[in-house]
C-alpha cells in the first residue's frame, strides 16, 4: 500500500499523520519535542506506522463478514497488548541506563546499595505497567517519559533516605537515564513488538473466538504482511528546517493548517490554531487555500506554554487545568497573559482568598481574548470557524472561546476535532499526497 | 544564488555607486568633525520636510538624527545606546530613533563613523506628520542649552490635498521664522540665487531617482527597491539634496541600473545577484536596521523582490510627479514638505500603495510593523484591510523593530515571511 506521511515539528510535541492514495488517514503518532527533532519525527512516525498496522488489521478483520464486530473486540486487547509490551521493553532499556548511570564517579560512595535499590523500584514499575494499560485503565498520559517519571518518583520518595541514598540523587540518576531511553526506539523493534502483540490478542482470543480464530489468524496474517510503502513526505512545524527533506517538502504551518482544518470540515472559512509557542488566525476559501492569516509575533504570551507554566505553578498536569477550570462559579478578570507575570498574579490571588477553579477560569479567557485580538486582525470570524491546536483539546479553553465568539461576531458553528492536535500534520500529509498525484 | 560571472558583475557594479556613496557620506561625517576647528556652523534637522538646499545656500552643514540612528543600527551600537537612554528614564515605548540617539549623545556624540558630531548650532525642526519629533527637539533642546530652534509647521494633509493657503503658511514661516534664524546662526545674508541654484540640481538628481526607483516596473525588476533602495535614497534624504556630489551619484546610479535593465539581470544583493525573480512585493512601513542584512536574506533566499515602498518616500514623494522649481524657491519648499510620505494621511497612503501594487504588478504587499514608530505604525492594520480588499492581492504583517535589536526575533519573522510567499504561491497556484 503507498502511503504519504506529513510530520508537524511542533514546539511542544510532534505529530505525524500517514494516509493512503486517497487521503484517507490510516495512522496517526505524537511524541514530545524535547531538544531533539530528528528523534520526535522518527518517534511520531514510527507511533503512526504501528497505527496504521493496527488500522490495516481493524479493515481486514472488518472486511471479513464472518468476522463482524469482532474487530470492536480485537483491536482494543492488540492495542493494549502492544501498548503494554512497549511500555515493559522501556522500562528494560531504563534500567539499563539507570544502572549505567549510577555507575558514574559521582556515586561510587554507594557501591551496591544504589544498584539494588534501582532494581527493587524498577521492578515495582514492571508490577504496575499491567495497571496502566488494563481494559477501563485512565492514563494521565500517553508519553512513557511522563508515566514512567510519576511511578519512579513515587518509589524513590518512599524508599529514598535523606542519610544514605537521597531522593535528589535518585531523580538525578531518572533524568539522565530517560533521555537515551526517549531517544532510541527502532523501526524494527516495534515491528516485533507488534507481531508479538498481535500473536498474544490471536491467543487470548481462541477461547472466544472458537472456531472462528483461524480465519481472524488469516486476516490478522493478511495485514501482518502488507507492505507499507511510503510515497512522499511533507514536513511542516517550528522545526522543519531540520527536517532532511528537500525545500519543496517543507511547507509552513499556516497553509498545513488551514489545509488540514479544511479537510476535517470543508465548510471552514476561519481557522484558529493556539499551539505551545503561537496563535493563528487564518481565513481560508473554500478549497482549504490561506487567503490571509495572522500570528503573534513579537511574544508568545497566552499560547499553549502558558498552560503547562500554569499547570506547573499549581502542581497539576496540564490536562487538569481545563477541567478545573469548569468547575469555576464565579467571574475573576486576569488582564496579564505574560507568562512570567501569571505566576505571581496566580499566588497573589490565591493569597487573596480567590478559588483556584475561578482563577483558572480568567486565565483561559485572558488566553482567548488575546487569540480574539489576532482572529479580528486576520479579518475577523466567518462561518465555519475550526479550532484547532493542543488548547482545542482544553475544555475551558473552549468554552470561553464559544462565549467570545458570541460576544463578539454573533452565532457560528465552531468545530473542534477530537484530533486537532493533528491538524498541521494531516494537512502536510494531503501536501504530499497532491505533490505526487500532480506529479504522476 | 548565481554564477561567477554575474556575482563578479555584481561586485563591480555595487563597487561604483556604493563606493561614491560611502565616500559621500564619510566625506559628511568627516566634514561635521572638523566643522568646530573649521568654524563651520551645524544645523540638526529630520528627513522628512528637511530644508537641505536652504541651509546649504547658508554653507550650513545639516546632521539628521534620524540617519545617526539607523547607521548606528546597522552597525550594531543602537543597542548600547538605547539601554543608554533607558537608564536616563526613557521607556521601553520609545521611539527608538530618540532612545539611539539620546544614548549616543550621552555617550560622548561619537557619531556611527567612529567622528564625533559637533553640537548644533540651531535646532531646526521640520514638523511634518511625526509628532515625536517634538518631542525629540525638546529633549534636545535641554540638553543644548542656549541653542535657538527654528520650529516650521507644516500643516498635516488631512484631506489628501495641497491647499494654497498650507503653502502661503509655510512659506511665510520660512521668511519669517526660519531664513531669519539660518542667518543670524550662519552671519550670512539670504541668497536666493545661491537657493536657486541649489534647487536646479535638486530637481536633476531627482530625475534620476525616479527614473531607478521606477525601473522596479520591469520584469523581472533590475532593483529592489526597499533593501536595494534605502541605499539608493541615502545622499537624497540625507546631506546631498541640491549639490554636485548628489547629481553625481545619482547619475552613477542611474547608469548602472540602466545597464542591469539592458541585460534583464535582477537586483544585487549581498550574496551577489539574484537570478529568479520569484515574487514582487510592495513594503509599507521602515525596515530593521539592526538586522537589515538577515532581514533582506530572508525575502531574496526566496526569490522575492521588492518592487515599490513606502518608506523610501519619507524623504519626498518624487515618483508622484513632484520636482524642486528653481523659479519658485520657497513655495517649492512648502511644496515639498507637504508631501513626504510622513505627512499623508491614511487614505492618502492606502490610495499611493494601491496605486504601487497596481503600478508595479506586485504578486503581494507586505507591512513591517514598528511599534514604538506611531507615525507609521498607526493604522496599518486598517490600511492592510483596505488594500486587500482594493487590490485583492494578499497581505502579509510582520512586526519588528528600527534599531532596538531586542525586538527581531528572527526565527519567527522568518516563519511569517515563508508562511507569506507559499499563501502566494499556493494562490498562484489555484488560479492557474
Amino acid at each position: 500500500m503507498k502511503v504519504f506521511i506529513g510530520i508537524d515539528l511542533g514546539s511542544t510535541t510532534t505529530k505525524a499523520v500517514i494516509l493512503d492514495g486517497k487521503a484517507n488517514v490510516v495512522g496517526r503518532g505524537i511524541t514530545n519535542s524535547r531538544s531533539n527533532y530528528d528523534v520526535a519525527s522518527q518517534i511520531a512516525r514510527q507511533e503512526a506506522f504501528v497505527q496504521a498496522r493496527f488500522k490495516l488489521t481493524r479493515d481486514a478483520i472488518s472486511a471479513d463478514s464472518e468476522l463482524s464486530g469482532v474487530e470492536e473486540l480485537f483491536l482494543p486487547l492488540l492495542d493494549r497488548k502492544f501498548r503494554l509490551n512497549h511500555h515493559v521493553e522501556e522500562l528494560d532499556r531504563l534500567a539499563i541506563e539507570l544502572h549505567n548511570a549510577a555507575d558514574g564517579p559521582r556515586h561510587a560512595a554507594y557501591s551496591g546499595s544504589l544498584h539494588e535499590l534501582l532494581d527493587e523500584i524498577v521492578g515495582e514499575m514492571r508490577q504496575r505497567a499491567g495497571k496502566h494499560f488494563g481494559a477501563l485503565a485512565m492514563r494521565k498520559s500517553e508519553f512513557f517519559r511522563d508515566l514512567a517519571a510519576a511511578d519512579y518518583m513515587q518509589l524513590a520518595e518512599e524508599q529514598s533516605d535523606p542519610k544514605g541514598i537521597t531522593f535528589e540523587t535518585l531523580t538525578g540518576l531518572f533524568d539522565q537515564a530517560i533521555l537515551p531511553v526517549e531517544n532510541s526506539t527502532s523501526a524494527a523493534a516495534l515491528e516485533q513488538l507488534i507481531d508479538e502483540a498481535m500473536d498474544a490478542a490471536l491467543e487470548a482470543s481462541q477461547v472466544s473466538m472458537a472456531k472462528r480464530v483461524d480465519r481472524l489468524r488469516g486476516a490478522v496474517d493478511a495485514a501482518r504482511a502488507e507492505v507499507l510503502d511510503e510515497v512522499a513526505t511533507v514536513g511542516t512545524g517550528y522545526g522543519r528546517q531540520r527536517l532532511p527533506f528537500p525545500k519543496e517538502h517543507i511547507r509552513s504551518e499556516i497553509l498545513c493548517h488551514g489545509l488540514g482544518a479544511h479537510t476535517m470540515f470543508p465548510e471552514t472559512r476561519t481557522v484558529l490554531d493556539i499551539g505551545g509557542q503561537d496563535t493563528k488566525a487564518i481565513q481560508v476559501d473554500d478549497n482549504g487555500i490561506v487567503t490571509s492569516f495572522q500570528r503573534n509575533d513579537r511574544c508568545a504570551a497566552g499560547c499553549g506554554r502558558y498552560l503547562g507554566y500554569i499547570a506547573d505553578e499549581m502542581n497539576l498536569g496540564v490536562h487538569e487545568l481545563g477541567p478545573l477550570a469548569e468547575k469555576s462559579t464565579c467571574h475573576v478578570k486576569i488582564n496579564s497573559t505574560c507568562t512570567v507575570f501569571a505566576g505571581a498574579e496566580l499566588r497573589e490571588r490565591l493569597s487573596l482568598g480567590q478559588k483556584r477553579e475561578d482563577i483558572l477560569a480568567g486565565l483561559h479567557r485572558a488566553i482567548i481574548l488575546r487569540a480574539m485580538s489576532l482572529l479580528a486582525r486576520s479579518g475577523g470570524i466567518e462561518d465555519q470557524f475550526t479550532f484547532t491546536g493542543g488548547v482545542a483539546r482544553n475544555p475551558a479553553a473552549v468554552t470561553a472561546l464559544h462565549d467570545l465568539v458570541d460576544e463578539n461576531y454573533g452565532e457560528r458553528t465552531t468545530n473542534i476535532s477530537a484530533d486537532s492536535i493533528y491538524t498541521g500534520a494531516l494537512g502536510a500529509a494531503l501536501f504530499a499526497q497532491r505533490g505526487h498525484q500532480e506529479a504522476a | 544564488m548565481s554564477n561567477s560571472q554575474t556575482e563578479r558583475n555584481g561586485d563591480v557594479q555595487k563597487e561604483r555607486s556604493m563606493a561614491l556613496q560611502k565616500e559621500l557620506v564619510g566625506g559628511h561625517f568627516d566634514a561635521l568633525g572638523r566643522a568646530k576647528e573649521e568654524g563651520r556652523k551645524v544645523v540638526y534637522t529630520f528627513v522628512p520636510g528637511n530644508l537641505t538646499e536652504l541651509m546649504r545656500s547658508f554653507d550650513l552643514l545639516p546632521v539628521l538624527p534620524e540617519i545617526n540612528a539607523l547607521q548606528s543600527g546597522m552597525r550594531k551600537l543602537s543597542g548600547g545606546y538605547i539601554s543608554e537612554a533607558e537608564k536616563q528614564g526613557h521607556s521601553e515605548d520609545v521611539c527608538t530613533y530618540v532612545k539611539c540617539d539620546i544614548g549616543m549623545l550621552k555617550k560622548g556624540n561619537v557619531g556611527p563613523t567612529g567622528k564625533p558630531i559637533p553640537e548644533p548650532d540651531l535646532l531646526l525642526l521640520s514638523y511634518t506628520g511625526c509628532c515625536t519629533f517634538m518631542k525629540w527637539f525638546e529633549l534636545l533642546k535641554q540638553e543644548y542649552e542656549g541653542c535657538p530652534v527654528a520650529m516650521l509647521h507644516v500643516p498635516y494633509q488631512a484631506d489628501g490635498q495641497v491647499h494654497s493657503h498650507y503653502r502661503d503658511y509655510i512659506v511665510e514661516q520660512l521668511r519669517s521664522e526660519v531664513i531669519p534664524k539660518l542667518e543670524q546662526v550662519s552671519g550670512q545674508a539670504y541668497d536666493e540665487d545661491k537657493l536657486r541654484s541649489n534647487l536646479t540640481l535638486s530637481a536633476e538628481a531627482e530625475d534620476d531617482l525616479v527614473w531607478v526607483l521606477e525601473s522596479a516596473k520591469n520584469v523581472p525588476s533590475p532593483i529592489d527597491a526597499y533593501f536595494g533602495g534605502v541605499y539608493y535614497i541615502g545622499p537624497i534624504f540625507g546631506a546631498f539634496r541640491g549639490t554636485p556630489e548628489g547629481v553625481d551619484y545619482y547619475r552613477t546610479l542611474r547608469s548602472e541600473i540602466e545597464e542591469r535593465l539592458a541585460n534583464k539581470q535582477g537586483p544585487i544583493t549581498p550574496d551577489g545577484e539574484l537570478d529568479e525573480e520569484r515574487y514582487r512585493l510592495v513594503i509599507e512601513g521602515p525596515p530593521n536596521w539592526t538586522s537589515f542584512r538577515e532581514f533582506w536574506k530572508m525575502f531574496y533566499e526566496e526569490g522575492a523582490v521588492v518592487v515599490a515602498s513606502s518608506y523610501t518616500k519619507v524623504g519626498g514623494l518624487y515618483d508622484r510627479g513632484f520636482r524642486h522649481d528653481a523659479t519658485r524657491p520657497l513655495e517649492t519648499l512648502a511644496d515639498y514638505c507637504l508631501g513626504c510620505y510622513t505627512n499623508l494621511s491614511l487614505p492618502a497612503r492606502v490610495d499611493l500603495l494601491e496605486d504601487y501594487v497596481r503600478d508595479y504588478s506586485a504578486d503581494g504587499f507586505m507591512i513591517n510593523s514598528v511599534k514604538s514608530c506611531n507615525s507609521f505604525s498607526a493604522g496599518q492594520l486598517l490600511m492592510l484591510r483596505q488594500l486587500e480588499e482594493r487590490t485583492g492581492v494578499p497581505g502579509g504583517f510582520i512586526e519588528s523593530d528600527l534599531v532596538d535589536p531586542r525586538y527581531f526575533s528572527a526565527a519567527n519573522i522568518k516563519n511569517r515571511i515563508e508562511s507569506y510567499l507559499q499563501m502566494l504561491e499556493q494562490k498562484r497556484g489555484a488560479a492557474a
